[in-house]
């Protein structure tokens, strides 16, 4: 056994930290770092940057542009990026659909899509949530019946995270309502501006925009846009959905979050006192570090396993990540919140893409207050989506302890 | 010993229940925060008019004279109904500043003014570096003849952009966090001097950012050195009324959650049916009673003239309510799931009020703080 990195894995993450500094605008790392969001166009054009580096996609298999690192390259390279902190690139694409159609797509698939999802040319949003399909996503009524060379789409899809954005989204949609629930789901590629697409947004609690309602009202869809087989969807879904181990802990992004908190705690007093210099402060600050300490632990010994590990099995130790790792995200975001002070209270909308034409106001409070409470709200979704924490649970008590 | 409540009190329950079941619904609670000023000014009238502006003042100030058990049962019922009228700042903080400092004639020109709905009222105590300290004030108030002159900066005052008068914590001597030297100044909102930001907070009720540059107080309420120890006694009150909000609000955010887990089915059930849901909302039984009954206590304590005494069991009380705020909140919108995180459905705004009042005067930490400091709960 041997923490330490070797001389050459240090000399990547210098490379990549030294690309980093150079090649993203320092003021989408502010934005990040406040904790407010980037633009769709600052994501396009970091994508455009790490695609024109080779960076894009480095898990991908090298003839689609992967990178071709092992495990721990990749880990450094992911960690990395969340530490910078620089804009993560969007999941959808290269982190769920992608690997379905490098795996599971035709020919004709692949060359259409790859290099657009590399590019961030295509922006993919993912339709497998519905009104009355989320934790138990297999019973979805979404309904695709052929016709001739086509697919006429009906239902809905919820949740729809960045779907205002979106160009294509992939579905889980019903072919077969007689089959076993699993066995009668295809998975869809539509393209969002398809006639009898529309779109609603949601409004979260923390007063942004995200997430969407998705209408498919006679939707036609060419049967080139199936991926695999036709009611082997579900499959592909779960496929899609053990993808994540690599990243689904976000150990870099929390310890970037802990930065901010000590920097944040060094800023505020309480009375003569900078905050962090307070101990009951600090021993809070400690016990998350602790927590997050071994959650990195846990992620590298995953990590160091990548090498042995049969592909394409899902891995159970995923599930310890996601409760982990969503719990010590929900924790920072508590902590930023809680540093603050009163200065929590004012709601302060943010400018952004959709709201560009904010007045110019002097902040309320320390420029850096408005951001903490509603990142407090939103952070409540890490432990619902993807799998909720208790599905995570289930998984655990079910695959490792065989309950 | 005795949880009881009398016949009055439960009049009084009953009516400001059947208020808040009546006339405030989750759609029209949105209409109230849209209007001018961010409240319904029928409903403050309506409020008037049961005499719930009236609660803790004292029958020969034109009040109803009722303690902190009704303020208790009023602010327990706007809880349930997340009412977003300024009835904390103004008849509470405010208010509980005239009662405890101000003089006969001044009581006898504004208690009946708030009693009847016609002011509302706004208590300028926080700072940009005061943080949850209450001696912390650099705000200063000098004496002009007969008058005080204020200048300084006021932040995240509840209220603070829509009261027509202030009271404002401001220091007549001394150094920023001196315990003396703090005085509490009556000051019409409208007043030269007197320039006021308004916003929403989290919770889409109002507060105000508030600057006073050489703006003339009408008057100082009680000793212009001395106030620290009155403001204490208030924000105690006001921290007992919160408490007690929280309760409802928690109450609430527990029914909301059972009657959704009933009905939501996934995997051909209600969710309800999964053992671990019941566990977890069975916890927020349990967290919701703690809540409740250190709530009971800080309202028995709020009146406690031993300030240590007093100070102790607030505190205590509101370490409480901000654990099991926090417990509650989180689960309401993790048993809820997707729904839960939607400006559309009430129980996000129910989270978020609790949120706030988990900040209020102090979080956890700091009353924790102040707890571990002091005597043992148990000394006496
Ligand atoms: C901000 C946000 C973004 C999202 N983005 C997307 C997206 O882009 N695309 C997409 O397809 N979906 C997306 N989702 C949907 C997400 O995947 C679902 O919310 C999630 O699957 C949970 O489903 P649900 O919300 O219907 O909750 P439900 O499944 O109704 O769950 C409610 C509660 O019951 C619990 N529960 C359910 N079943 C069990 C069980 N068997 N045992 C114990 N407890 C159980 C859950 O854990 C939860 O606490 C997003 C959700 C959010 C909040």
């Amino acid at each position: 056994m041997d923490l330490r990195f070797t001389p050459e894995e240090n000399a990547f993450r210098e490379e990549i930290r030294a690309f980093f500094r150079e090649n993203l605008p320092e003021e989408v790392r502010r934005k990040i770092v406040a904790g407010k969001h980037f633009s769709k166009q600052e994501l396009v054009d970091w994508t455009r940057a790490l695609n024109r580096k080779g960076w894009a996609v480095p898990h991908w298999p090298e003839e689609w542009g992967g990178t071709g690192w092992d495990p721990v390259r990749q880990y450094i390279f992911l960690s990395e990026m969340q530490s910078h902190p620089a804009p993560p690139p969007l999941p959808f694409g290269v982190n769920m659909v992608a690997p379905v159609i490098y795996t599971f797509g035709s020919d004709e698939q692949k060359k259409r899509f790859l290099p657009r999802i590399a590019n961030l040319d295509d922006w993919w949003c993912q339709g497998f949530s519905e009104p009355g399909s989320g934790s138990d996503l297999a019973s979805l009524k979404t309904r695709a019946v052929r016709e001739g060379d086509h697919y006429i789409v009906n239902g809905q899809k919820t949740w729809t995270t960045l779907g205002q954005y979106a160009d294509w989204i992939f579905c889980l949609v019903r072919t077969d309502p007689a089959a076993k629930k699993q066995e009668g789901i295809s998975f869809l590629l539509i393209d969002m501006t398809t006639p009898g697409i529309t779109l609603r947004p949601i409004q979260t609690i923390d007063g942004g925009r995200e997430v969407n309602e998705v209408f498919f009202d006679d939707v036609k869809v060419p049967v080139d846009n199936l991926v695999g087989q036709e009611n082997k969807g579900w499959d592909y879904a779960k496929f899609l959905l053990g993808n994540e181990r690599m990243n689904i802990a976000r150990v870099g992004m929390t310890k970037e979050r802990l930065r901010r908190v000590r920097e944040l705690a060094s800023l505020e007093r309480v009375g003569d006192v900078p905050l962090i210099e307070t101990p009951r402060f600090r021993e809070k600050l400690a016990a998350v570090e602790i927590e997050l300490k071994a959650l990195e632990m846990t992620q590298l010994r995953v990590v160091a396993g990548e090498r042995n590990r049969e592909k394409g099995k899902p891995d159970p130790a995923t599930s310890v990540l996601k409760i982990k790792g969503s719990e010590l995200q929900q924790m920072t975001t508590e902590l930023l919140m809680d540093v603050v002070g009163p200065y929590a209270l004012p709601y302060v909308p943010e400018e952004d893409d959709d709201a560009p034409d904010l007045p110019n106001e002097p902040p309320i409070g320390p420029d850096y207050a408005a951001p903490m409470a509603p990142g407090y709200f939103n952070y409540r979704k890490v432990s619902i989506y993807g799998g909720s924490n208790e599905i995570q649970r289930q998984i655990i008590a079910k695959a490792i302890l065989g309950l | 010993m005795d949880f009881d409540l009398t016949d009055e009190q439960r009049l009084l329950k009953d009516s400001v229940e059947r208020f808040v079941a009546d006339r405030y619904d989750f759609e029209r609670r949105k209409a109230f925060l849209a209007a001018e000023g961010g409240f319904s000014r029928e409903n403050w009238a309506a409020f008037a008019e049961l005499g719930l502006l009236a609660v803790p003042f004292a029958e020969e100030d034109g009040g109803i004279g009722g303690g902190p058990v009704e303020t208790m049962i009023v602010m327990e019922a706007f809880g349930r109904g997340l009412v977003v009228e300024p009835y904390l700042p103004t008849v509470i903080l405010g208010g509980g500043i005239l009662r405890h400092a101000a003089s006969a004639e001044q009581k006898a020109d504004l208690i009946p003014r708030i009693a009847g709905g016609e002011i509302t009222l706004a208590l300028a105590q926080i700072e940009r570096g005061s943080r949850y300290d209450l001696h912390h004030v650099e705000t200063r108030a000098r004496k002009d003849g007969e008058s005080w002159i204020i200048d300084g900066e006021k932040g995240v005052v509840l209220n603070g952009d829509t009261a027509d008068t202030l009271i404002v914590v401001a220091r007549t001597a001394g150094t920023t966090r001196d315990a003396d030297g703090i005085g509490l100044f009556l000051v019409d909102a409208k007043a030269p001097g007197v320039s006021r930001r308004g916003y929403p907070t989290q919770d889409g009720l109002r507060a105000a950012e508030i600057t006073f540059e050489s703006a003339r107080a009408e008057a100082a309420l009680g000793d212009p050195g001395k106030g620290l120890p009155i403001l204490a006694r208030v924000v105690d009150e006001g921290i007992a009324a919160i408490c007690a909000e929280a309760v409802g609000v928690m109450d609430r955010m527990r029914d909301l959650t059972v009657e959704y887990i009933k009905t939501r089915k996934q995997f051909g059930v209600p969710i309800g049916s999964f053992q671990v849901l019941q566990h977890r909302a069975s916890d927020m039984v349990v967290a919701i009673e703690q809540a409740r009954s250190m709530a009971c206590y800080a309202t028995m304590m709020a009146a406690e003239e031993d300030a240590a005494a007093r100070g102790q069991a607030v505190s205590a009380a509101k370490v409480q309510i901000g654990r099991s705020g926090r417990f509650v909140g989180q689960q309401a919108i993790q048993l809820h799931g997707g729904i839960g995180m939607t400006m559309e459905y009430s129980i996000g705004h129910y989270f978020k009020r609790m949120t706030m009042i988990e900040t209020l005067f102090g979080d956890a930490d700091h009353h924790l703080e102040k707890v571990a400091a002091g005597e043992s709960l148990f000394a006496a």
